[in-house]
């Protein structure tokens, strides 16, 4: 039933995808990043009504640096959908999508304290997991592992 | 006025009617048997919290069973799971509400040296931000290590001076 679903959610992507295919039992789409919001607008209207995850991958040393994913899941068809595009270092920028699902406000938050990715559109991207101050992102590649920003004064003794 | 008189008994009974000891002593071990805990507790270590402090281990032959969940009444911070640096406020505002005399017990490998993580978010040892009296590895920790830990804290209390004349004095 699956393979239906994605033959007719690939014939309505019409020319907005680069990359269409099926990678075990997930639609992933790969698309660039003008394209997200008019896709994803379109996925929702087919059934995709749950915004399962935003995140983003570093790939240090490739040319778009980052790579934003997120995940849709349709609780009519039981599958799942997964988005991809690519954003350079310089301008880590894409649509927000709490326009279309308000869960997406919270992961976009996250997403952006962590990789730094500015999703336009969300004004809410105070830290969430880390606190005020933090500087950095922390899961980016180039981020040292020892680095630590602690925000009481050691005690004498350690550093 | 009372006409009644309580006549004095001044023969000897043969029971212990006094005892004497030094103040030191005596101060120490009232102390050790009235722990009175403030669990702190963040993470998975919580669960062997639980084991050690019900029923079969049964920290209340010790006189340190019953949790304050004010640390103003507590008199032992158990810090019970990993802290990150976003809690190390909360913890450092916790132990410096407890008064007088207090000591903390850095309870399994997270606690004690932040554990298997070192990374952006966590603190590695409670001790970088107070100080600590008595440290449980493990991960978690046995009871019975708690227990031993316990044990060695009422030792250090118990060996504690109190002096009578103090610098302010």
């Amino acid at each position: 039933m699956s393979d239906a679903v994605f033959d007719r959610v690939r014939s309505g992507l019409g020319d907005l995808a680069q990359d269409a295919a099926v990678s075990h039992g997930v639609l992933v789409i790969d698309v660039a990043p003008a394209g997200v919001l008019p896709l994803v607008r379109g996925l929702k209207a087919s059934g995709f009504d749950m915004f399962l995850d935003v995140t983003a991958v570093d790939w240090p040393g490739q040319a778009p640096r980052f790579e934003v994913v997120w995940h849709f899941y349709s609780t009519t068809w039981k599958v799942r959908v997964r988005v991809k595009t690519r954003v350079a270092e310089e301008q880590p920028e894409v649509d927000s999508l709490v326009a279309l699902y308000g869960s997406a406000a919270f992961m976009e938050r996250e997403c952006h304290e962590m990789y730094g990715i500015r999703f336009l559109g969300n004004d809410d991207l105070r830290p969430l997991l880390l606190y005020e101050g933090f500087v950095g992102h922390p899961l980016r590649k180039d981020y040292a592992k020892e680095l630590e920003q602690p925000l009481v004064p050691y005690r004498e003794g350690f550093q | 006025m009372n006409d009644k008189v309580i006549p004095i008994r001044s023969e000897p009974t043969g029971a212990f009617e006094y005892i004497s000891t030094k103040k030191d002593e005596l101060v120490g071990w009232a102390r050790k048997f009235s722990l009175f805990p403030y669990p702190f507790v963040t993470a998975c270590c919580a669960m062997e919290f639980m084991a050690v402090s019900s029923t079969p281990y049964d920290t209340d032959r010790f006189g340190a069973a019953l949790p304050r969940f004010s640390p103003r009444q507590s008199d032992l911070l158990m810090v019970v799971g990993t802290i990150n640096h976003k809690q190390a406020p909360i913890l450092l505002k916790v132990y410096e509400q407890m008064c007088e005399p207090k000591w903390v017990m850095a309870f399994g490998a997270c606690a004690t040296s932040g554990g298997f993580y070192q990374n952006y978010a966590t603190v590695l040892g409670i001790d970088r931000i107070i100080p600590v009296d008595v440290y449980i590895p493990g991960c978690p920790p046995r009871p019975e290590m708690v227990i031993d830990g316990i044990m060695k804290l009422q030792d250090k209390i118990a060996r504690e001076q109190h002096f009578i004349l103090t610098k302010g004095f």
